[in-house]
């Protein structure tokens, strides 16, 4: 099964503490090692990006930064045996920051993959 | 008190089992050090999960529960090891002994472990693949040990009751025991034999979910993701070993096809007959970059590589027509050079049909008509069958799928032959 982990958070005040992109490498690294993380990166603030709407027939283009209070941060793609293996990897992610950056506040999103 | 049956209590022990497949091989395997046996590795293991279903549900998961197993689980260990020693030294106290085991029951150093999970990983996989086991004592014991799956997964994943694999994981570990088998990496000498054992059970394990040899189902997906993890965690492991990458790069590429492999009615789909667009791109991408990875090695290309290159060809190929069948042609006459086979030979066959045509193809298949090996190998029928059908020879292609039908055990798979060879029959 697989799982794709989409990150988000507001803008944080304070920049991340260097610490905790150590932990995450090593982290990542230990789900890669475990053959389970299958893909994963960073992802700019949507100011880079843009939106593709389409309403009423009516295709528009809109370039970020997107009106969303929170910003997705970073994907991961991960191949499990269950939601639960899933859901622990993501606490195991989110455990980092909890222990790294005091006072931060985000959310992972687990959603399974169609069809695996 | 918890409730056993309440919906939190079920969450905690599913979380629990989650924690457990995650971290039980690296406990194993730390475990296996300590103790040097992993009989005792795997029951200590055992314990320590029930003492988290007991306690976790009561007191809650604990901050870092990978940790938390580990540290129990080392403890348990050494309580174990100590007992073994003070075991031994009453029994040579009272002469009974003569042999004395001392040496290997000296005070276990279980605070140097952390260093080590990669090599104890290891050090498990080379055991349970070790070549004093049975092919299936080897496999069933990879899955349980390294893979974590329960004896129950086990036997439904390889249609074997589930008693029975209990038995033959028994039987390894006695086997292991008995020949007093090292709980090691094997020397540098003996390190590419070894090697060939560990890459075999693991392509096994693929192969059985890629082309089901028995059952109803033609494809077994989850014995392909099973063997694919497996993979992926020994080339982390053995980052420099050229086979090791192009046995990962292999099931990568093969098992990007597998959405397309299957028709809406679980009918068998045949590489030329796949639509290329459900090929898994992600698989496909990993596979060729642990192919070029490969590649970049100051080693030759082994058996695995060069099949991982053949199935490079597919995967870079947007259609049949598109296929560099010539390279392919060329990599199997590498391949026949690196493990003369009659089935390799069956395949350079398959090839020369698409490079050549099919008169070709059928001149190399025809040299194989008589070889004892593929006297009941389904393929041989199958692929004369088809290249017969190619040049029109509708009757003579009709009894080739029809032995082939006869031949199969997989139930899918005779279905298509028998329907192929109704075809043919009807010209």
């Amino acid at each position: 099964m697989r799982y794709l982990m989409l990150l988000s958070a507001a803008n944080p005040s304070t920049p991340p503490p260097p610490e905790l992109y150590e932990a995450i490498m090593k982290l990542g690294g230990e789900a890669t090692q475990a053959g389970v993380l299958l893909d994963t990166a960073g992802l700019l603030p949507s100011a880079a990006g843009a939106t593709v709407t389409l309403a009423g027939a009516q295709l528009t283009v809109t370039d970020g930064p997107f009106t969303e209070s929170k910003e997705l941060i970073s994907y991961a793609l991960y191949e499990v045996r269950s939601k639960e293996e899933a859901i622990e990897w993501a606490s195991r992610f989110m455990d980092l920051h909890r222990e790294l950056w005091p006072g931060w506040t985000g959310t992972t999103q687990v959603l399974q993959v169609m069809g695996s | 008190m918890a409730d056993p049956t309440s919906p939190s209590h079920r969450a905690t022990r599913s979380a629990i089992e989650a924690v457990w497949r995650i971290e039980s091989p690296r406990l194993i395997a730390a475990l296996a050090r300590i103790t040097g046996d992993i009989g005792a590795a795997e029951e200590l293991a055992q314990d320590t999960l029930v003492i988290a279903l007991e306690q976790w549900p009561v007191q809650g998961v604990p901050d870092g529960p990978g940790a938390w197993l580990m540290a129990t689980a080392k403890h348990r260990a050494v309580d174990l090891v100590r007992r073994r020693a003070r075991y031994e030294r009453k029994l040579q106290e009272v002469g009974r002994d003569m042999e004395s085991r001392q040496e290997t029951y000296g005070e276990p150093d279980a605070d140097a472990l952390d260093d080590h999970i990669g090599d104890d990983l290891l050090r498990l996989i080379f055991t349970a693949c070790h070549p004093v086991l049975s092919a299936e004592a080897r496999t069933a014991l990879t899955l349980r040990l390294i893979g974590g799956l329960t004896t129950h997964e086990i036997g439904r994943a390889f249609l074997v009751p589930e008693p029975t694999i209990a038995q033959r994981i028994v039987r390894a570990k006695r086997t292991i025991a008995g020949k007093k088998i090292p709980f090691e990496i094997p020397a540098p000498g003996e390190l590419a034999g070894r090697l060939a054992s560990v890459l075999g059970v693991i392509y096994l394990i693929f192969n059985e979910g890629y082309a089901a040899t028995s059952g109803n189902d033609w494809i077994r997906p989850e014995l392909c993701v099973e063997a694919l993890r497996l993979g992926r965690v020994l080339a982390g492991l053995m980052p420099d070993q050229l086979e090791v990458l192009g046995l990962t790069a292999l099931m990568e590429l093969q098992a990007s096809r597998l959405p397309a492999r299957v028709g809406p009615g679980g009918e068998p789909v045949l590489l030329t007959g796949q639509d290329r667009r459900r090929w898994d791109r992600l698989l496909i991408r990993r596979g060729l970059a642990a192919l070029d990875r490969a590649g970049r090695l100051d080693a030759a290309p082994g058996p695995y590589a060069v099949q991982a290159e053949i199935a490079a060809c597919h995967a870079r190929a947007t259609s049949v027509e598109g296929t560099d069948w010539e390279r392919i042609v060329a990599l199997y006459t590498v391949l026949a050079y690196l493990t003369p086979s009659p089935v390799v030979e069956l395949n350079r066959a398959v090839a020369v049909g698409m490079a050549h045509g099919p008169a070709q193809g059928l001149e190399v298949a025809d040299r194989l008509a008589n070889e004892p090996a593929l006297a009941r190998y389904v393929q041989l029928p199958a692929v004369r069958g088809d290249l017969l059908a190619r040049l029109g020879r509708f009757a003579e292609a009709s009894e080739e799928f029809t032995r082939a039908a006869a031949l199969t055990g997989n139930e899918r798979e005779r279905a298509l032959f028998r329907a192929r060879a109704e075809e043919c029959s009807l010209g």
